[in-house]
């Protein structure tokens, strides 16, 4: 023991010693970070983010630089405040005061001295900054939208929460993110990629040079430019005929799928979320629980199509081979489609009505007679009705449409199992599911859905995937974009719906919304819609709806409106869509008069009731 | 002037602190290097570290070449001498660091301390290996502990706590020679027992102590007596270390303790070395960052680099394998001077050795445990590599006096 204790020490410490420098350098190297933040100071250099363009080639989203006066105090110098503060244009006191500020927070690090300086007051800052010491300029720079429209495609940008910094390497705290809309879904290719340069720094926090040579330092990649398929014109065009009405409007090019506008109502200012007053304004959008500007009525909203879905049903009878254009269905009013239930129609006493006749006057009775008979063409109910909706998705219906936009929602079309839960052990029949036939009852769509029947029809039965993006700088958009997608009908019967639907607005429920000159064909709807209050369901006044497309021969714009709580489609849809036709197609309107009616038209009494009366009246 | 015999000189040990002497420089050189003009004078702590290795050569060199009786015949009067330049410090010395234990003359200054370790050293290799001397005697016992002693207490004044504990480590020399067990069971028993009153607070150190006495008493009743003394003794010694530790330290001292053993986290302050230097050790991974590269040493984050932090260089600069290479050296070094004094016939020789490895050994541990975080931040060098004019030439002193005894191994005189 005695003669062995020295070496068993030293054996021993440095046995010690070992296993601590393999934990220290090996295991436990967190702290490599801590001197990455000490000695390395890793400087980022941001690309521009991409500007956005409308499909016109018209600048939409800028980027608007602002300037910070930085200032370390460790590097002042004497100088002449006299003139320092004339520049600025501040007290020599709070030249003082800034200056203690700065010092208390750190002498050697840059702390901001004056915030967002405007662009002349940074050109003469600039042309003296030299004689000033410690005094430097750091470029900051934010979105600037041009168009006051469009925020629900745009979406807008703002600094990463710590959630984003945890989940992805590439954000740092403090940076800029796309956080809806085209920010959002082309994020990485409008940001672009930061560039990297590592410096060595002293203790003294001063710089010494490039960090092992520049080895590990990066190249900025660029941003790229966006071209959006939106006409500004139109965009701004349609938002000013929704001005006090709630509800979409979607208007796509069919051949090409590409969205001419997606207005929602009510909408809001983009130029309303960046900068300091974003957080107050977007909280001041967030309470609105009346309009829900932040709710996109054209992507997120789901209602019952009402009988502009009487197209489709039409398309898949045919398709069935159930009915023949030809085939007329007796109209007493209504019918009864089961023993002792019937369902109203407005048409007269006495009516046979063919598919066209069916069409244009709206006839219930038509439709959900032919819906009853394609479903009960098959054995069972079940496969009736799965293959109706087989039919109806095939038209993109009841599932994401895959849009290149973050919001969305799928809709409805129901099938067996569907209505298996709710009806159990074969409870349920065709006449179950009646209301279907007439797009109400279970079925749920979104605008931009239902602007893709009306692209769909306007092809004859293809249509393109919807999308908010035509150009990239040079790169081609994604081939999902480019690909036709075929509906499960033959082109053959659409004719005969498209001649239904020119009869629409020739002799039918919606000759309010002729256009001299342009032959443009569409579908009104009313759709009965219901809201609980405290747990009562009431009803309120209907959706006014309208799809349609012009000319009629060679499309050019298809489109689909959808105005909340307005009664008839042909009430508000239906002319505010022939509006945007008539823009879209002439660049210009003549019908002053029914303009005027438009813009002057207020729903807001309509959508106030809810809250205010606990009586109301509906569909006056 | 006496005759050297070549074959009988260790090569190895030479060898050995040759190379750390060498890896010593290029450290030094590496953590003062300038990169900046306003650090440029920085170059003066390689260049003066480079003379004071040519002034060790010759000190080396010198000592090979003095006849063997003398270190015997003078270690008397050298201690002595050592003894009387450590109480004129208080008179003609400098305080730097807040410690009074430098003499300044012309820009070169000479820390009095540091010599008189290998000093003491000789003094107790010379009363130790008289022939009166039995450790096991009350009377050996008070004069060797007075001569380690004496020291202590004047280098306790300047203060310089460092030197303190090498002082002390000179226990581990007496145990070797025949110091009764019951003193070193009593010095290991009071140093854990400092750390653990520290750590867990007096109330349960004692309530530890009480059972470990009541068990004793119950499985060993022979013992009683020895077991009850030995209990009051340690009860007693925490108590007052509790005193001490409250009432004498001051903030600083605590703070220092506080920090190594993890009761406090305070990378800014106390704790800056500590952390700066983990940081430097974890950048320098497996293979280092190479010479002359480490960020952390060449941003001169890690205070006192090149002084008692030189070891922090290694680790960023040579990484795991450079760090892991030079405790080897050292554990080789050491192990090889205590395996040659187990076969030294000569008593003072022998008792000198063990001595040099002991102060070495002390060095090493509180130094390198203090880089690495295992130890209180205690400002002492690394024999051999750490900056520093005295401490290099005192321990090159010391190394050189034991080349000079173990070279004459086996001759009779």
């Amino acid at each position: 023991m005695k003669n062995k204790l020295l070496p068993f020490l030293i054996i021993l410490s440095s046995f010690i010693f070992i296993l601590r420098l393999f934990w220290v350098q090996l295991i436990d190297i967190n702290d490599v970070k801590l001197s990455n933040k000490n000695s390395v100071e890793k400087v980022y250099n941001f690309p521009e983010r991409g500007y956005v363009f409308d499909r016109n080639d018209r600048l939409i989203v800028g980027n608007e630089l602002f300037y910070d006066l930085m200032i370390i105090p460790a590097e002042l110098k004497p100088i002449d405040t006299l003139e320092f503060c004339k520049i600025l244009k501040i007290a020599k006191t709070t030249l003082i005061d800034k200056i203690n500020k700065a010092k208390k927070y750190s002498r050697v690090k840059p702390s901001v001295f004056l915030s967002q300086i405007s662009k002349t007051d940074y050109a003469i800052i600039q042309e003296k900054l030299w004689k000033y010491k410690g005094f430097s300029v750091r470029k900051k720079s934010n979105r600037n939208y041009l168009l006051n429209s469009a925020s629900n495609i745009l979406g807008y940008i703002s600094e990463v929460n710590d959630y984003e910094v945890k989940d992805n390497s590439y954000y740092e705290s403090g940076e800029l993110i796309g956080r809806q809309g085209i920010e959002k879904s082309y994020e990485k290719k409008l940001r672009g990629l930061k560039g990297v340069s590592y410096f060595e720094k002293d203790n003294f926090n001063r710089t010494t040079g490039s960090y092992k040579e520049g080895v590990y330092d990066t190249l900025l990649k660029p941003a790229k430019n966006i071209n959006l398929t939106i006409d500004s014109n139109l965009q701004i065009y349609g938002d000013s005929l929704m001005v006090n009405k709630f509800g979409s409007i979607v208007a796509i090019e069919p051949e090409s799928g590409e969205i001419l506008s997606l207005i929602n109502a009510p909408s809001f200012d983009p130029n309303l979320l960046i900068g300091r007053e974003r957080s107050t304004n977007y909280l001041k959008l967030k309470n609105d629980t009346i309009g829900k500007p932040l709710f996109d009525r054209g992507l997120q909203g789901m209602y019952p199509p009402g009988s502009t879905f009487k197209l489709i049903n039409g398309l898949i009878a045919l398709q069935e081979d159930v009915i023949t254009p030809s085939t007329k269905i007796l109209c007493n009013a209504g019918h009864f489609y089961s023993n002792k239930r019937f369902m109203k129609c407005h048409c007269k006493p006495g009516t046979y009505n063919d598919l066209n006749k069916a069409i244009y006057n709206s006839c219930n009775t038509y439709f959900a007679t032919i819906y009853k008979k394609t479903i009960e063409k098959y054995s069972s109910s079940k496969q009736g009705v799965d293959n109706w909706k087989n039919h109806v998705n095939s038209f993109g219906l009841g599932n994401y449409l895959g849009y290149d936009h973050p919001l969305g929602q799928p809709g409805l079309i129901p099938d067996s199992k569907y209505y298996d839960k709710w009806y159990p052990n074969n409870r349920w029949r065709a006449a179950t599911t009646i209301s279907n036939g007439i797009g109400q009852g279970e079925i749920l769509t979104t605008p931009i859905q239902l602007g893709n029947i009306a692209a769909s029809i306007a092809n004859r039965g293809w249509f393109i995937t919807p999308h908010f993006v035509k150009k990239i700088s040079n790169d081609s958009i994604k081939f999902k974009y480019r690909e036709k997608k075929y509906s499960s009908i033959d082109s053959i019967h659409f004719e005969k719906i498209v001649q239904g639907m020119y009869d629409v607005i020739e002799k039918g429920t919606a000759q309010n919304s002729k256009i001299r000159g342009i032959e443009i064909v569409g579908k009104t709807g009313t759709a009965e819609n219901f809201i609980k209050i405290d747990d009562v369901r009431k009803q309120l006044t209907d959706h006014s709806i309208f799809i349609g497309f012009a000319p009629k021969e060679n499309p050019k714009i298809a489109i689909a409106v959808f105005i909340e709580n307005g009664y008839w489609g042909t009430r508000w849809a239906a002319p505010i869509a022939s509006l945007m036709m008539e823009k879209y197609l002439n660049k210009k309107v003549e019908r002053k008069y029914l303009e005027k009616y438009i813009f002057n038209g207020n729903l807001m009494n309509e959508y106030l009731k809810p809250y205010t009366k606990s009586n109301f009246s509906i569909n006056e | 002037m006496s005759k050297i015999n070549l074959t009988k000189i260790d090569w190895t040990s030479i060898s050995i602190l040759s190379l750390l002497i060498v890896l010593g420089l290029g450290n030094i050189y590496s953590s003062s290097q300038a990169y900046l003009l306003e650090s440029l004078l920085n170059y003066n702590t390689f260049t003066k570290q480079l003379v004071f290795v040519i002034l060790s050569i010759v000190i080396f060199l010198f000592i090979q070449f003095l006849p063997f009786s003398f270190f015997i015949r003078y270690s008397s009067l050298l201690y002595i001498f050592s003894i009387i330049s450590l109480i004129c410090l208080f008179v003609f010395g400098n305080e730097v660091n807040g410690a009074l234990a430098w003499y300044q003359f012309n820009g070169f200054s000479l820390q009095p301390s540091e010599f008189a370790k290998p000093i003491t050293a000789l003094a107790l290799a010379k009363y130790l290996s008289d022939i009166n001397s039995n450790l096991k005697t009350i009377q050996t016992q008070f004069y060797s502990f007075l001569i380690v002693l004496i020291p202590i207490i004047l280098i306790g004044i300047q203060p310089d706590p460092g030197t303190i504990i090498v002082f002390l480590s000179f226990i581990l020399v007496f145990y070797k020679v025949g110091l009764p067990s019951l003193y070193m069971n009593l010095f290991v028993g009071f140093i854990l027992l400092f750390f653990t009153t520290i750590i867990f607070t007096p109330k349960y150190v004692l309530a530890f102590l009480i059972l470990l006495v009541l068990i004793f008493i119950f499985f060993k009743k022979n013992m009683i007596k020895k077991t009850l003394i030995y209990g009051t003794v340690f009860s007693l010694f925490v108590l007052s270390v509790d005193f001490i530790f409250n009432n004498v330290f001051e903030q600083r001292h605590r703070d220092r303790f506080n920090v190594v053993i993890g009761l406090e986290q305070d990378n800014r302050g106390v704790g800056y070395n500590s952390n700066q230097s983990r940081i430097a050790f974890a950048s320098g991974g497996i293979l280092g960052e190479g010479f002359l590269k480490g960020s952390q040493t060449r941003g001169k984050f890690v205070p006192e680099q090149h002084t008692d932090y030189i070891f922090s260089t290694v680790g960023e600069e040579w990484g795991f394998l450079g760090a892991t290479f030079i405790i080897f050296l050292y554990t080789y070094l050491m192990l090889r001077i205590s395996k040659r004094a187990d076969l030294q016939r000569n008593l003072f020789s022998k008792i000198y050795s063990y001595s040099t490895v002991t102060i070495i050994f002390t060095h090493y541990f509180i130094n390198i445990g203090m880089v690495i975080g295992l130890v209180p931040t205690i400002g002492i060098p690394l024999p051999f590599l750490s900056y520093g004019g005295s401490n290099l030439m005192a321990f090159i002193l010391l190394f050189a006096i034991y080349i000079k005894l173990d070279s004459q191994r086996t001759s009779k005189w």
